[in-house]
């Protein structure tokens, strides 16, 4: 490339790093000779778009399109904005710790010292259980990977959890039970070969935007798009079909067009006596549940439901694809399983165009959940009930199966024990309860009440301003390592440049921890391919096996899907194709599906239904996006999406603030009137933090099955409010000195 | 002159996310500013937004460099119209009130004018534009009308548009209905 000079002055009234002082706030040029371009993926979404990161003079300056991905240079806000974490201010640099009240800086060594000093006086007091690991699905596999065998052999408790347990915990289950493996079943690019395609509780274009191009292409095609949203997105805007269901009742509908299906001829019963088991069951269940009957309790017209089934019914190609609209409920388990039923009945698994799709709100959501974080598992998905599970795994870590501490329970399980004083110390990693945990108030009591909290996380989180001990750690361009996407697509994720200051990386930090707690030679790594490769040994042979995917072969651009087993195999984007289920008799399960209520239903006091979610220009709890002026600018504060109807019963404008109050808490957000959305319902998106946090209303109450929170339907109160709107409050700094 | 490749316009297509926003800001050649507009139509009824980029006026020749004083915007024989070069822009503002798509932005700050220039720095090295590199649904593309009308059933292609009784000629186009018409009034006499 010929040498091109490019000078412009720093742009004025940009809010965003460059003004903050963290680059040249002078003439500032950018010369792409002396650049590096480092390939990558996004440290966003399940989605995890190629990307190169532009490196110059050791910092990341910029993005640049990458064409050879699956996204094909695709880039939603988020991703375009991604780099600006990298040298943002914000950034720890430093460990802090408790101090009088405050957080103030100290080395290392002190830092960790307190950690291992209140690990050993817990355990002492209280057992190995009384601690407990929480980990984010926003860090590398290896790392998730690292933290679960920490938890298990570095502390010796049974309880490691993590976020994904408010994200993909009621797909993973429902999966689990109709077809013995946790993934999806189809890419979703198989979207684009369908014939119809249901989508339903999954605002594809706000929530994974480079997914919408499938959808076009599918439309271009001439198939139907059916969407099941009770907001009119801009995926239902383009849909023939936009049932705007009332939230919490997606079983009864998906209950209503099996009913339909089973009632018209229209299931493939050969497939159904080749490859099921249960469909009697699961037909009986649904016999008296007939449209009109869901018409009357999902608040959709009859006719859309039949049409819908039979649309669905008798497509040749059908594909059923959700997201946390159906699965962040009591129901959720339970609705995915009404989703895979119709997919059994119909027989749309296995082919092209023709399946079932979960698609993973996290970036690393799939690869996090598969290798020991979470607590109901061990490394490749394997399962505590299994006894050659332990044994393999124990081999490969190179400790007695004793050694390996029995299932844990689910974080929501040890918010209780918490509560109770059974657990007492938490190492949180990568993630922000305060903001994302249902019923704030009682998560901020919670934390509070630990006497032992550890965060560790590349920026001061609401939640960290909590902790005892704050560790900081190495952003996602900072080191390398591996990622599975929602199709279950491992790709490689590769070191841009070193972290900042004394960051230092979460698997540098495990290591250290467990040195300390004279368990280092357990975990005697000297990087992130060290890890991986004991990874690849311990997952050979479990469900998600890596054993045949290495560094090198991530080199290629498109990655390669799990299930793996050796280093010839090509992986395996789409499940089934030989129609054989993960069970021993190769059959799928039916799951007879009963509709049940949401947790909390509209009365006098509180009439409305309050629905959380998503905003295209921010990820998660808003830790990193809120601080990226690009992103703030484009959505600077939360908002309550009222319906005009609702609105002029209330009298309440656009714009006019309006008090929105539930059983666990109250907020005051700037009202958006829009025909958008069901009368009945308000929507909040839930990414920023107390005292304008959706999570200051939403309710404790969980998923049996999951244990996934049910964010998407509770009971609200709406007034217009005579004081204003809740300013945003600043994403927290570390200022020594300055926090409670 | 017409363009080998340039950007399509398609708004019915746009999810309204913001990325040719964001990305428009990295382009080299106006690193920080994003010269993009987005805007939803009528966003009390519907979630439809529009994306407006410089249409690139080819004939007649970018009304905004035939209003300025000081030629500080020059069109290649690439036909692409480029932004106000610094050193002469007086901050007339001219250019702003001349474009018929209200795309050239002014900066108070600078008292200098910018506008589009289809990212040349990539553009004229065969990259695409930042805008239509990045955005998920194709609602901005760029390639050929070729392209586009055989992707994209009951769509088609134009590059003239009325503004009363004037016809415009762009270097850039629109994808619209089959059944729209061949000069689609933008503002009707």
């Amino acid at each position: 490339m010929s040498r091109r000079r490019f000078t412009m002055p720093t742009p004025p009234g940009v809010d965003d790093f460059h003004a903050h002082g963290a680059a040249s706030t002078g003439d500032w040029e950018t010369d792409r000779a002396d650049e590096r371009w480092v390939p990558t993926h996004c440290s966003f979404c399940g989605v995890q778009c190629g990307m190169y990161l532009r490196v110059a003079g050791g910092e990341v300056i910029g993005v640049e399109p990458r064409m050879d991905t699956p996204n094909r240079g695709k880039l939603c806000p988020k991703g375009v904005a991604a780099y600006q974490q990298i040298e943002h201010p914000d950034r720890l640099t430093h460990p802090l710790v408790r101090d009088g009240g405050h957080l103030r800086r100290a080395t290392w060594d002190e830092a960790l010292d307190r950690v291992v000093a209140g690990i050993r006086r817990i355990q002492h007091e209280s057992g190995r259980d009384a601690l407990a690991t929480y980990g984010g699905a926003s860090m590398t596999t290896e790392k998730t990977y690292l933290l679960g065998k920490f938890a298990r052999l570095g502390l010796g408790t049974r309880h490691t959890d993590y976020n994904g347990r408010m994200c993909m915990v009621s797909a993973g289950a429902a999966n689990m039970s109709a077809f013995g493996i946790d993934r999806t079943a189809n890419p979703i690019s198989d979207v684009a070969e369908t014939d119809v395609a249901l989508v339903i509780g999954a605002n594809v274009p706000e929530t994974f935007p480079i997914f919408i191009r499938h959808f076009w292409t599918l439309i271009d095609r001439g198939g139907t798009l059916i969407c099941v949203d009770p907001r009119e997105t801009t995926l239902a805007r383009i849909a023939q079909l936009h049932l705007s269901v009332r939230p919490g009742t997606d079983a009864a509908l998906l209950n209503a067009m099996l009913h339909v299906i089973v009632e018209e001829g229209l299931v493939d019963q050969a497939f159904v006596d080749a490859h099921t088991v249960g469909f009697d069951e699961a037909a009986a269940a649904v016999a008296d549940s007939t449209p009109g009957r869901a018409s009357q309790i999902c608040g959709v017209p009859t006719d859309d439901i039949v049409t819908a089934a039979r649309l669905y019914g008798r497509a040749d190609k059908a594909m059923v694809n959700h997201a946390r609209g159906l699965e962040h409920q009591i129901m959720g388990t339970r609705n995915a399983q009404a989703a895979i039923n119709l997919c059994l009945a119909t027989g749309n698994l296995g082919r092209p165009g023709a399946g079932y799709g979960t698609i993973t709100g996290q970036g690393n959501g799939q690869g996090g959940r598969e290798h020991g974080q979470k607590c109901d598992q061990l490394p490749g998905q394997r399962k505590f009930d299994d006894p050659g599970a332990i044994e393999h795994v124990a081999a490969v870590w190179g400790v007695d199966p004793d050694e390996i501490p029995e299932r844990g329970v689910p974080i929501f399980a040890q918010l209780d024990l918490m509560e109770a004083g059974a657990i007492r110390g938490v190492l949180n990693f990568c993630s922000n309860p305060i903001v994302s945990w249902p019923d704030q108030a009682r998560t901020h009591k919670i934390l509070e009440g630990l006497d032992l909290y550890v965060v560790s996380d590349l920026f001061l989180s609401e939640s960290a301003l909590l902790a005892d001990v704050v560790l900081p750690s190495a952003a996602w361009a900072e080191s390398e390592g591996v990622i599975a996407n929602s199709d279950a697509r491992v790709f490689k994720i590769n070191k841009a440049v070193d972290p900042p200051g004394e960051a230092r990386t979460d698997i540098e930090i495990l290591c250290e921890l467990a040195r300390r707690l004279d368990r280092g030679h357990l975990f005697d790594y000297d990087g992130p391919r060290a890890v991986f490769d004991e990874l690849r040994r311990a997952s050979r042979g479990g469900r998600a096996d890596y054993y045949g995917i290495t560094y090198e072969r991530l080199d290629a651009p498109d990655g390669i899907a799990w299930p793996c087993p050796d280093e010839d195999h090509p992986g395996t984007p789409r499940l089934f194709e030989d129609l054989r289920f993960g069970f021993p008799d190769g059959r799928a399960r039916f799951n007879a599906v009963a509709y049940e209520p949401p947790a909390e239903e509209p009365d006098d006091d509180y009439p409305y239904r309050l629905t959380t979610g998503r905003d295209v220009a921010h990820y998660l709890s808003g830790n990193q996006t809120r601080r990226l002026g690009y992103l703030t600018d484009q959505s600077p504060a939360p908002w309550a999406e009222v319906h005009p109807d609702t609105a002029s019963a209330l009298d309440i404008a656009d714009g006019d603030a309006v008090r929105l109050t539930t059983r666990r808490g109250t907020t005051v957000l700037t009202a958006r009137v829009v025909g958008t959305i069901r009368p009945d319902t308000v929507f909040v998106p839930y990414h920023w933090a107390p005292p304008i946090a959706a999570n200051q209303l939403t309710i404790s109450r969980f998923d049996p099955t999951s244990g996934i929170p049910n964010y998407k339907a509770c009971a609200v109160k709406v007034e217009r409010s005579a004081e204003p709107a809740i300013p945003v409050p600043p994403p927290p700094v570390p200022t020594e000195g300055s926090h409670a | 002159m017409t363009m080998e490749r340039s950007i399509f316009v398609d708004p019915s297509r746009c999810i309204g996310c913001g990325a040719c926003v964001a990305a428009c800001r990295e382009c080299d050649s106006h690193r920080g500013k994003s010269m993009m507009n987005l805007d939803f139509v009528d966003r009390g009824t519907s979630t439809a937004a529009l994306p407006t980029v410089c249409m690139h006026c080819a004939d007649p020749v970018a009304p905004c460099a035939q209003v300025c004083p000081v030629d500080a915007i020059l069109q290649t024989d690439d036909g692409v119209v480029h932004s106000p070069d610094v050193s002469r822009c007086i901050g007339c503002t001219n250019c702003v009130h001349a474009c018929p798509w209200g795309v050239p932005k002014f900066d108070v700050v600078e008292q200098l004018a910018y506008k589009c220039n289809l990212c040349y720095d990539r553009t004229s090295v065969g990259l695409g534009p930042m805008c239509a590199t990045v955005c998920p649904s194709d609602a901005l593309y760029y390639g050929t009308a070729a392209e586009v009308e055989a992707q994209r059933p009951n769509r088609k292609v134009i590059d003239v548009f009325g503004f009363g009784e004037q016809a415009v000629q762009t270097g850039n186009w629109m994808v619209v209905p089959a059944d729209a018409p061949d000069l689609l009034p933008v503002i009707t006499a």
